[in-house]
């Protein structure tokens, strides 16, 4: 007992602490309302797809301009991002190509030609190079100061966008053929959802790594689904989940110190989604078993009274 | 293991003694398929209530309802392909697991997948793989039957056609090839004339009455109220629950479309002056 | 060429037909992300396997992965099941297997020397000098044997019930109608796409297994209409990108694994824009036909 006051009270004085596990919940809180959209447009995967893209923009970034640092490996991953997106949107509309496939095409093409750089700028001998690849692997523990705060500044603003936009977002989610006859411009609305997805994505990598950073906007959209019909309460409820992910991965890590902080948020989302798959009050297991249950009692009543009718 | 024995055999022999009673009941015409009872629900929703009906053999059966009255998970139903709550269904007097190879499927057009790599003879042959069993490939005897399904709905042009360039109506009537390449005594059509061409619903029409003249029974999912008396001999009216099941002269009134659309005026109106026609 | 050379090309051949072949089916039943779930999923059951055996090629390594490969497959397929989306549910199993694999790698980071970089990026460089030895002779390269023998399940299996697959990817409905257990083919599918997967990515890596599971038959998808050709265009295509994939590898002194992935891109890029049914010059030139026609 001791011990837990002891590492809520290190989490509040640690400012260190406190600036990652602020950062984490931001990019949690983000990540978890774009992935509603996400998850209701049949993007699921779009997070991981782009994950991987993220890693030739990093070596095209580097290659470029020689420097290591944090927002020029964003920008470099937001370009690799955005241009995927594109590339799978080329490739479903002009070609007989389904979605999944397309974004199998884009995600192991790309990291492929990652990785062909990568080991390009390794052979070339720059000694400066060693880490660019540890930037995949997510290690939130190793951000500096300057590092969370831009994670954390950039999901601030993705949240606020996603819930100015929301109205639209909806829309764009449930119908976009209506969106359109109604006036918006789905096109420009789509670039926007997808720009958001990029950055949340690219925003995230480096505290919880490509492969791993889809799961933040996953999980949490899906484990909220299981508790409202209402895509308002699911955007929130959602935010709400990847908060509480960030929050109980950075505490959880700052606890036991070989435990990387993404990794371990990764699961606490997983175990929110397990919770909600069971007890969700719309859709999880038990509620599904009882209103069977209850079908099957109301079909029996009703054809009970019609016997006795009859009768 | 005991009980559940006794349950298939209660089964059975109720099956046996419903099966008597309703050949007694149509006269002449032994049944071939027999409902009882079927219910469904998705999630808190009843989409079938306590659905029987035992289809008389060699007749052309239509499912007419208004949307989301359960007609596509009536047959889905009875096919065992959606679970349900309560029921028991027999076809031949067997559970329908026994005796797939005697009945015949054509689910909607938009459930597969057209750009998939295959021609159209090819999709007709697939109607001869339940029979072929596990391991034996179509040959030539099968490329043989499938032609000639083709050429029974005047498809053999296009058989070595890309099935994505072919119009809805010439899919349509592959998939019917396709069935009647499963050479069933009981067929399953989910809405068959849904968007069809002119042409195509009158290919579809005689390919119906060529397979009740071979005593075969067909029951299909229908939409169109006005050519129900002209096209079928029975009609089942469904709601969730069923409103009327019989032979359409006598079944197919104003009242029981009425009941069967509620407050739908338009569908009404329409089916009203439908009935009418069938009454002339 | 010398003998290392001719190892990397059979084994990156083997792997690349054994993924092509059944990705055609993946991309078929609109799968085609089930192969970048198994791959990562196997994580926990590599880390498990290697705390207890303590060595990186064991048996015991391919097992524990297969199992992982089945259990991440059958997670999703119940998650399916009951309303979710089948691809969230992929993300939502492979992201939270392989969590677990990276917190078990972390919290026995004394103990296990594994390299997370070779189990996605794989060495196939090294392929030629992992030589299985029975008795004192020298059989060849251990992932030969491994992958030549996975090749000979996958065509036996494909072989034998192939109309099954075909039916079951094109028209499910029907197949059930007919009495199919297609369940039984679903599972029996991804046995061997985890399979595949496990058998290929020590030698090629993870990337590489995705990239040859969807990356090829896409690129035979374009060019044919016929199920049976689509497959051995998919598997010609993947020897293709292996073979120009390995040159590439050796021009610019890079990643092999990374370069047969670029190019079996560059022939998706040429059948995208190329292929005479279904590409994009083709369709221009019918369009613009089409409107001289009407004028």
């Amino acid at each position: 007992m001791i011990s837990l006051w002891d590492s809520i009270a290190a989490l509040a004085s640690d400012p260190n602490l406190r600036w990652i596990t602020l950062g984490c919940m931001l990019l949690g809180l983000s990540s978890g309302m774009i992935g509603c959209f996400a998850y209701l447009r049949r993007q699921s995967l779009m997070g991981d797809t782009i994950a991987h893209t993220a890693l030739p923009g990093i070596c095209v970034a580097f290659l470029l301009t020689g420097v290591k640092s944090l927002p020029v490996f964003m920008l470099g991953a937001v370009a690799a991002g955005i241009l995927g997106t594109l590339a799978i949107r080329v490739i479903t509309a002009r070609s007989r190509i389904k979605a999944d496939a397309a974004m199998g095409i884009v995600l192991s093409s790309f990291f492929g030609i990652g990785i062909v750089l990568l080991t390009m700028i390794q052979h070339s001998g720059d000694g400066s190079q060693s880490g660019l690849d540890k930037f995949l692997f997510g290690q939130a523990a190793a951000m500096v100061a300057s590092d969370v705060s831009l994670m954390g500044g950039v999901s601030l603003v993705l949240a606020v966008v996603c819930a100015l936009l929301f109205k639209e977002f909806k829309l764009l989610a449930f119908d976009p053929a209506f969106a359109k006859g109604a006036g918006f411009s789905v096109s420009l609305l789509d670039f926007l959802m997808q720009a958001l997805v990029v950055t949340a994505v690219v925003a995230g990598i480096q505290a919880v790594g490509v492969v791993l950073v889809a799961a933040l906007l996953i999980t949490p959209a899906v484990s909220a689904r299981f508790w409202t019909e209402r895509l308002g309460r699911m955007v929130v409820l959602s935010g709400i989940f990847g908060m509480a992910s960030g929050l109980l991965g950075a505490w959880i890590s700052s606890q036991a110190h070989q435990l990387p902080t993404g990794p371990v948020s990764v699961l606490a989302a997983a175990a929110v989604f397990l919770v909600s798959v069971l007890f969700g009050s719309k859709r999880g297991l038990l509620t599904v078993r009882l209103t069977r249950r209850r079908a099957r009692l109301n079909l029996q009543q009703a054809s009970a009274s019609s016997v006795k009718e009859a009768g | 293991m005991t009980e559940a024995k006794h349950f298939r055999l209660d089964g059975l022999i109720n099956a046996a003694a419903d099966g008597l009673k309703s050949s007694m009941k149509n006269g002449v015409r032994p049944s071939v398929l027999e409902v009882n009872g079927l219910s469904t629900a998705y999630r808190s929703q009843t989409v079938l209530r306590d659905v029987s009906f035992a289809a008389p053999e060699g007749e052309l059966i239509a499912i007419v309802g208004p949307n989301g009255a359960g007609k596509s998970t009536l047959i889905k139903t009875v096919l065992g392909l959606t679970p349900s709550l309560e029921g028991s269904v027999t076809a031949f007097g067997r559970p329908i697991s026994q005796v797939r190879t005697r009945i015949g499927y054509v689910p909607q057009r938009e459930s597969v997948d057209w750009d998939f790599p295959t021609h159209a003879l090819d999709v007709v042959m697939m109607g001869r793989y339940g029979r072929l069993g596990w391991f034996r490939r179509p040959g030539r005897k099968e490329k043989a039957i499938a032609m000639e399904c083709l050429a029974g709905v005047g498809m053999e042009a296009f058989a070595e056609r890309q099935i994505s360039q072919l119009s809805g109506g010439q899919q349509q009537r592959v998939f019917l090839a396709r069935a009647l390449a499963q050479d069933a005594d009981l067929y399953f059509m989910d809405e068959p004339f849904a968007g069809v061409d002119a042409a195509t619903e009158k290919a579809i029409v005689e390919l119906l009455r060529r397979l009740r003249s071979e005593g075969k029974t067909v029951i299909v999912v229908h939409h169109d109220l006005a050519t129900v008396p002209d096209y079928f001999d029975s009609v089942l009216l469904l709601n969730v629950s069923v409103q009327a099941f019989g032979p359409t002269a006598e079944v197919f009134t104003e009242a029981n479309l009425q009941r069967t659309y509620g407050g739908r005026m338009a569908f009404a109106a329409a089916a009203a002056g439908a009935a009418r026609g069938a009454e002339l | 060429m010398s003998s290392m050379d001719f190892w990397i090309l059979l084994t990156g051949s083997l792997a690349a037909v054994s993924c092509a072949i059944l990705g055609c089916f993946l991309i078929l039943r609109r799968m085609a992300l089930m192969g970048d779930a198994i791959s990562h999923s196997v994580l926990p059951g590599i880390v498990v396997a290697y705390m207890i055996s303590g060595s990186r090629d064991s048996i015991y390594m391919l097992i524990a992965a297969a199992i992982m490969g089945l259990l991440c497959v059958l997670f999703i397929q119940w998650f399916n099941n009951r309303g979710i989306q089948s691809d969230a549910s992929i993300g939502v199993v492979f992201t939270s297997l392989f969590a677990i694999g990276v917190v078990l790698v972390s919290m026995n980071a004394r103990q296990v020397d594994l390299d997370l970089d070779c189990v996605l990026y794989g060495e196939i460089a090294y392929t030629a000098w992992n030589t299985l030895q029975i008795g004192g002779v020298d059989l060849g390269p251990r992932s030969v044997w491994l992958l030549g023998g996975t090749l000979l399940l996958v065509l036996a299996v494909i072989g034998l019930f192939y109309k099954q697959f075909k039916l079951c990817a094109f028209d499910p409905m029907l197949a059930a109608a007919l009495g199919i257990p297609a369940a039984l083919f679903h599972y029996l599918l991804m046995g061997l796409v985890s399979v595949a997967t496990v058998s290929s990515f020590e030698s090629v890596g993870a990337i590489l297994v995705v990239g040859l599971l969807v990356i090829p038959p896409s690129t035979a998808y374009l060019l044919t209409d016929r199920l049976g050709v689509m497959i051995g265009l998919s598997a010609a295509s993947g020897v293709a990108a292996t073979l120009l994939g390995y040159l590439i590898a050796i021009w610019l002194d890079a990643s092999i694994a990374g370069c047969i992935v670029a190019a079996a891109a560059l022939l998706f890029a040429a059948a995208f824009l190329l292929s005479p049914k279904h590409g994009l010059l083709a369709a221009k030139l019918r369009h613009s036909r089409l409107s001289r026609s009407a004028a």
